[in-house]
């Protein structure tokens, strides 16, 4: 069966092979290793002068990416950790996203950065962190989130070859050795691509469900673990309810408007919990929600969010597992919610 | 010996980026422009000495104080003026202003250092491409201060990117006196890296021009960073109105150190008038033409 990880690493090399544009650099990506979570590996095997492992400067790798996309290549710099992320935020800020629209439009940024994000592995407060959301209100950058229900390889494949401008694509480490579409027999499943996207907002209902009472929408490994709540409300609760994944967290729709997937199982549930692993206070819940509430003027019979604490995240088992939302999480909420 | 470079050429060069920012220095307070602006005077022979050099498919990274490297770069001057105003016609369509300028192979941005890994990455794209286009990188002492240029010269070194990294000295950042600011030596820092260094002390053109072309040539001949340190002085504010230095100081280094006041006597007398004239009236009718020219509409 193959994982999310190996559907990546399918990306990248399909990325390589189908365009000799593409290099890669970062921190330890050099066969045997092929980087951190191994999500590089066999590329420095096949494709030597196109993969560059770096010493430990992460805002000098996405600046000499930029550099090298200003150019005409298509470099993919990986991050080891996505906590590392602030390290390159002033290159991806003040640079990478910028240069598109302030040298007038005539310049194309066509890099990716890939990394993990995300806990659960005890790796402790500067390891473990969810941070996409200090990226998600950044013009110019596209920012994605690797999900198990379809091909992320194919997601990141074009993501390097077709995308002229930035993305940032998030990966969460969970999500690695997850089997890739796996379990799915229980479900019909949607597919919406919003405007100006290439990434599917997929849309999971139960085979045979009645009308679902909510909409959970979650993105990433927390996919996951809102499917399987989903699953066990239903045999567990009877409480039926429709799963919204969006594969793109950044651009959202302009003007404040709801994605069209989100709105449309609003229509029918009026109920809406978000669920996301990154901290509470302004992250990626609290906007959709907004949206939702100028969706819906006549207003919504409920509406929630679930997100890991406003503190770092605990090294210890139980203490961050008690911190970051999981499956019984969900299903409190939901209950307290319909 | 390479043959002499064309003074005359030199000088245009210098006088045309001078009166642009002296234009810009004085139209300021009459509300012609918007938002902020760095000027050059003081250290127009750098540019127009380093990128004499310059061949067609080699790339430029300039900073905030951008407008000398943009002319000396071959940039038109309405299109500048225009940038700076605002209007549909600029650089950039009115959407960079001073400080973020791209046409064909120069771009600037206004965040200190950023612009170095981004050098090291177009010479590397274009090692890789095998084009044999070389990057030229304006720093100033003040962006010694970021960490991302060290990051940016080990990287430069270690996969021998074909740039030249030129610090332009003029020994203050913003308000701040060098003294203040940078400890140890400059070309220590290069050498650290195993980046050859050569240092000039001097804003004679000629004299830039001639050490620019030593660089130019080894970078060509052996592909791989170098660094030309220029010391320099800034004869201006950093920006508009904010020169805390001594004027009396000031006067001195504008007396000494004038690249223009350097050169003109190794001109003719009335080849050097004839230069200003049309200096004068190209800069007259670029800043003219910008101010007829119209604002970008925003989007409904």
């Amino acid at each position: 069966m193959s994982t999310v990880l190996a559907a990546l690493n399918r990306g990248l090399h399909a990325a390589f092979e189908q365009d000799q544009r593409v290099y890669l650099i970062g921190e330890d990506l050099l066969d045997p290793y092929g980087g951190a979570f191994k999500v590089s590996q066999g590329l420095s095997t096949k494709y030597p002068d196109r993969v560059w492992t770096s010493p430990v400067s992460e805002a000098a790798l996405a600046g000499v990416a930029a550099g090298m996309a200003l150019r005409g290549l298509r470099p993919v710099v990986e991050i080891m950790f996505g906590d590392f992320s602030t390290l390159i935020a002033d290159q991806l800020i003040n640079s990478i996203a910028k240069f598109g629209a302030m040298y007038g439009g005539d310049v194309a940024v066509p890099l990716v950065v890939r990394t993990p994000m995300g806990g659960r592995r005890g790796y402790g407060p500067t390891h473990s962190q969810t941070l996409e959301k200090l990226y998600l209100g950044v013009p110019g950058l596209r920012v994605l989130a690797a999900h198990a229900l379809s091909d992320p390889g194919e997601l990141l494949r074009r993501a390097i070859l077709e995308d002229d401008g930035p993305v940032f694509f998030v990966e969460n480490k969970l999500l690695y050795l997850r089997p890739l579409a796996a379990e799915l027999q229980d479900f019909e499943i949607e597919q919406h691509t919003p405007p100006g996207a290439y990434a599917a907002t997929h849309t999971l209902r139960l085979k045979g469900a009645p009308s679902a009472a909510l909409t959970l929408t979650a993105y990433g490994y927390m996919a996951e673990l809102a499917r399987e709540a989903q699953l066990r409300l239903a045999f567990e609760h009877e409480i039926f309810c429709e799963l919204v994944v969006p594969g793109q967290l950044a651009p959202l729709l302009p003007g404040g408007e709801l994605d069209g997937a989100l709105a449309a199982s609003l229509e029918k549930s009026r109920r809406l919990l978000a669920v996301e692993e990154g901290s509470y206070t302004l992250g990626w819940g609290a906007e959709v929600l907004a949206r939702a509430a100028q969706a819906f003027p006549g207003g919504l019979k409920a509406a929630s969010r679930l997100a890991a604490p406003d503190a770092p995240i605990p090294a210890s088992r139980p203490l961050e597992e008690a911190a970051l939302p999981g499956v019984e999480h969900i299903l409190a909420a939901v209950q307290k919610m319909v | 010996m390479p043959p002499m470079p064309d003074q005359a050429g030199l000088y245009r060069q210098m006088y045309r980026i001078r009166r642009f920012e002296q234009t810009v220095l004085d139209a300021f307070p009459k509300g012609v422009f918007y938002g902020t602006t760095h000027t050059y005077i003081g250290q127009e022979a750098n540019a127009t000495g380093v990128l004499a050099h310059l061949g067609a498919d080699d790339i430029v990274f300039s900073n905030h104080r951008c407008h000398g490297h943009f002319i000396a770069y071959g940039g038109d001057l309405r299109a500048l003026f225009a940038e700076l105003m605002g209007k549909a016609t600029g650089v950039c369509g009115g959407l960079g202003g001073s400080q973020h300028l791209h046409w064909r192979n120069f771009y600037s941005n206004g965040v200190l250092g950023s612009t170095a890994p981004v050098a090291v990455g177009s010479a590397l794209a274009e090692k890789a491409k095998d084009s044999q286009a070389l990057a030229v990188i304006f720093l100033g002492d003040g962006a010694l201060g970021e960490g991302v240029v060290y990051e940016s010269l080990n990287i430069a070194a270690l996969w021998g990117a074909p740039v030249l990294f030129v610090v332009e000295n003029n020994h203050i950042a913003q308000t701040t006196p060098i003294e203040l600011a940078l400890a140890g030596d400059i070309p220590a820092r290069f050498a650290a890296f195993g980046i050859p260094c050569s240092r000039l002390d001097s804003s004679d053109a000629l004299e830039i021009h001639a050490a620019a072309e030593a660089e130019f040539a080894a970078l060509r001949a052996t592909p791989g960073p170098r660094a030309l340190v220029l010391d320099t002085q800034r004869f201006g504010p950093h920006s508009k109105g904010d020169d805390t230095r001594d004027e009396a100081l000031m006067a001195r280094i504008r007396q000494q150190r004038d690249p223009l006041r350097l050169l003109a006597p190794r001109l003719a007398d009335t080849q050097r008038e004839t230069i200003e004239a049309e200096v004068e009236a190209e800069v007259a009718a670029a800043f003219a033409q910008a101010e007829a020219d119209p604002f970008p509409e925003a989007a409904a």
